[in-house]
């Protein structure tokens, strides 16, 4: 029964997209229009001052989520395990991840302004996306490893956390900014409280680190030859993540700093899929 | 058919004349009564507030000077009185209606409590029967059209007073005030109004020190806090999230030296300090720590003006939504008065002016 509800979901899949669209990057094309089209929206009654419609830039990331998991879903299929294969579909997925925290903990912690900063960023790595050249999916005939599945996936959605505690520092920073020139403009009074900031970009940054050391602790059972060059990369953000939680904790850092620190860290975790990129193209280091 | 205002307001007239006029509110149904005993009268609305009071008519009374109107509504008037009055007739009469529901005609432009003080008159004028068919649409279109000004301009953002640019601020950096400990230092009027509007906007933990306890505990007790020893305010600043201080010590009391300790065991909780002291009881350099914002009455002062003068631009905006629907009352007055008659003609006969004047001082 199972099965044949699989075969079932798969020749509906198939139609989907290969009826309508002539290949799956579409969806990512059309995600890709909508976070472009909620940042400049969203941009612009920010900063002119405007009336908003949050319901508005909500439907249109909604919209761009639906199809980046639309993506996600027949690629999976297509390659018969978790859609990260190659750099396209390690961006997608990242910039999906982000979205994904974003849509969880925006209402929660009244950060719906979020989106103004995390839609352009999740543009630009759709975009970024759709530049690589190797994108067409490549079914994989060796089995599926559970474990490699969960560590990549895990670290990458840690990566997502990571990204959106890194537009909450920035906005924290704004927002000090603002009250420490004592000229508070239009958008001090758009953009989130600052102690909701410091408490959003100290929860995301627990988050992410508990899902990175995840990803982190699952690399290590996935049973195959280890490059330790991209270990000890992870190893030294781990350290770097682990070690302004430690300050924040202990209050030995300003927040200023935090926020600074979460920023430039996440970053350096950026340059690592550069990075890793690099190193897989190189011989590996055992 | 025509539909008139007479008036008075804080643009023609000082709050000495103004008091003369006001009509309370008890005195309304009356005033409506005598209203509609004046000539040519159909419909009536008053609408009386500290900063104007006006006559809205309906009928045949547009060609009357303003001060007639008032001769015979108030039966006596002083000399120097008429220059203060003004009529206005037809679409300016509309327009004006318009502006005042939306809040450009008030003394702080953008202010909301005009429009619940017209509804309240259009209420009253409606129970006492004194209002019709026009009055009604120009009233319910007046509150859309308000609603709509609020909605699609800033005229009515940002706070133009001291007191509520800092509790706008305080919700800025805390969000909501309910688990907030305010602490007042000095317990005078600008204290009072302080801790007022921090109650007014939920915070719950209010501490109130001053030199004389008593002061202390009579304003602690009126704002629902809790009075603490001059002496002993100092213990109470690791927990607290804002300060108020308006003490009349002659040099700073809050110092780099004397917080900077307390501090590090707050962690990453923000402190907002207002000080409206002067001269000021904070040490301008506490505003450099982490953390740490402090405000002065000329901080304080400098954005209330700011915001004031964004208000007064955007109400250019919310002019260009009033003339578009000026038009469309006008359209529709001119349909319900004669529906036979073409658009143009209907345009030059139900709006004629009486004077070549749309806003006619008194002579």
């Amino acid at each position: 029964m199972i099965e044949r509800s699989r075969l079932v979901l798969s020749m509906h899949l198939d139609f989907i997209s290969s009826f309508i669209f002539a290949s799956d990057r579409t969806w990512i094309w059309l995600a890709a229009y909508c976070f472009v089209l909620a940042s400049a929206y969203s941009g612009y009654t920010l900063f002119a001052g405007k009336f908003m419609a949050p319901r508005l830039t909500f439907g249109l990331v909604v919209a761009g989520f639906l199809c980046q998991t639309i993506f996600l879903g027949v690629r999976g299929h297509e390659v018969g395990r978790c859609p990260i294969t190659n750099f396209f579909e390690l961006l997608t997925f990242l910039s999906w991840s982000m979205i994904l925290i974003y849509l969880v903990i925006g209402s929660s912690y009244r950060l719906s302004l979020l989106g103004v900063f995390t839609t352009p960023f999740a543009g630009v790595l759709s975009i970024w996306a759709l530049l690589q050249p190797e994108s067409e999916a490549v079914p994989i005939k060796h089995p599926v490893n559970p474990w490699l599945e969960a560590h990549t996936s895990f670290s990458i959605v840690a990566c997502g956390a990571f990204a959106l505690a890194g537009l909450a520092g920035l906005m924290y920073l704004i927002q000090e900014r603002q009250l420490k020139t004592r000229r508070p403009s239009l958008v001090f009074f758009r953009l989130p409280p600052i102690r909701t900031l410091v408490v959003a970009n100290s929860r995301l940054l627990w988050l992410g680190f508990g899902l990175f050391s995840i990803g982190l602790a699952t690399g290590f059972m996935i049973g195959q030859d280890v490059d330790w060059r991209k270990v000890a990369w992870s190893l030294v953000i781990w350290a770097l993540y682990g070690g302004i939680l430690l300050a924040r904790i202990r209050h030995s850092m300003a927040t200023r700093w935090v926020a600074t620190l979460s920023i430039v860290v996440f970053g350096l975790l950026l340059s690592m899929f550069w990075g890793i990129r690099f190193i897989s193209e190189m011989p590996p280091v055992r | 058919m025509n539909i008139s205002c007479f008036g008075l307001s804080h643009q023609t007239a000082s709050v000495e004349i103004r008091e003369r006029f006001a009509i309370a509110d008890s005195a309304l149904p009356e005033a409506l009564l005598r209203l509609r005993t004046i000539e040519g009268v159909e419909e009536g609305l008053i609408v009386s507030t500290c900063n104007r009071t006006e006559f809205y008519v309906a009928g045949g009374v547009s060609q009357l000077p303003p001060a007639r109107f008032f001769q015979e509504f108030y039966k006596g008037l002083r000399s120097g009185d008429e220059p203060h009055f003004f009529g206005l007739w037809a679409e300016s009469c509309v327009h004006h209606l318009f502006r005042v529901v939306s809040g450009l005609e008030s003394m702080v432009v953008g202010e909301t409590e005009i429009f619940g003080q017209v509804k309240r008159a259009y209420e009253t004028a409606v129970r006492e029967k004194a209002t019709g068919r026009r009055l009604n649409k120009l009233f319910q279109k007046s509150f859309h059209v308000g609603k709509q000004v609020r909605s699609s301009t800033a005229v009515g953002r940002g706070s133009i007073s001291v007191g509520s640019v800092a509790v706008d601020l305080a919700e800025q950096i805390f969000g909501k005030l309910e688990g907030c400990k305010v602490m007042v230092l000095g317990a005078g009027d600008t204290s009072e109004k302080m801790a007022r509007s921090f109650k007014t906007r939920g915070a719950r933990q209010i501490f109130v020190s001053n030199r004389s306890f008593d002061r202390a505990q009579v304003l602690a007790q009126e704002t629902g806090g809790r009075a603490i020893r001059f002496e002993q305010w100092e213990k109470e600043f690791a927990d607290l999230d804002i300060l108020v201080t308006s003490t009349s010590a002659p040099h700073a009391i809050v110092t780099v030296e004397k917080i900077g300790p307390v501090l590090k065991r707050r962690g990453d909780r923000p402190l907002f300090m207002i000080d409206v002291a002067v001269p000021r009881d904070i040490d301008p350099d506490v505003h450099r720590l982490d953390g740490v914002y402090v405000y002065d009455l000329d901080a304080l002062q400098s954005m209330a003006e700011r915001s004031m003068e964004a208000r007064k631009q955007e109400a250019a905006g919310g002019d260009r939504l009033i003339a578009k629907h000026v038009l469309e009352f006008q359209n529709w007055l001119e349909k319900s008065a004669n529906p036979m008659i073409n658009p143009g003609a209907r345009l030059a006969s139900a709006f004629a002016k009486p004077t070549g004047a749309t806003r006619c001082e008194a002579d």
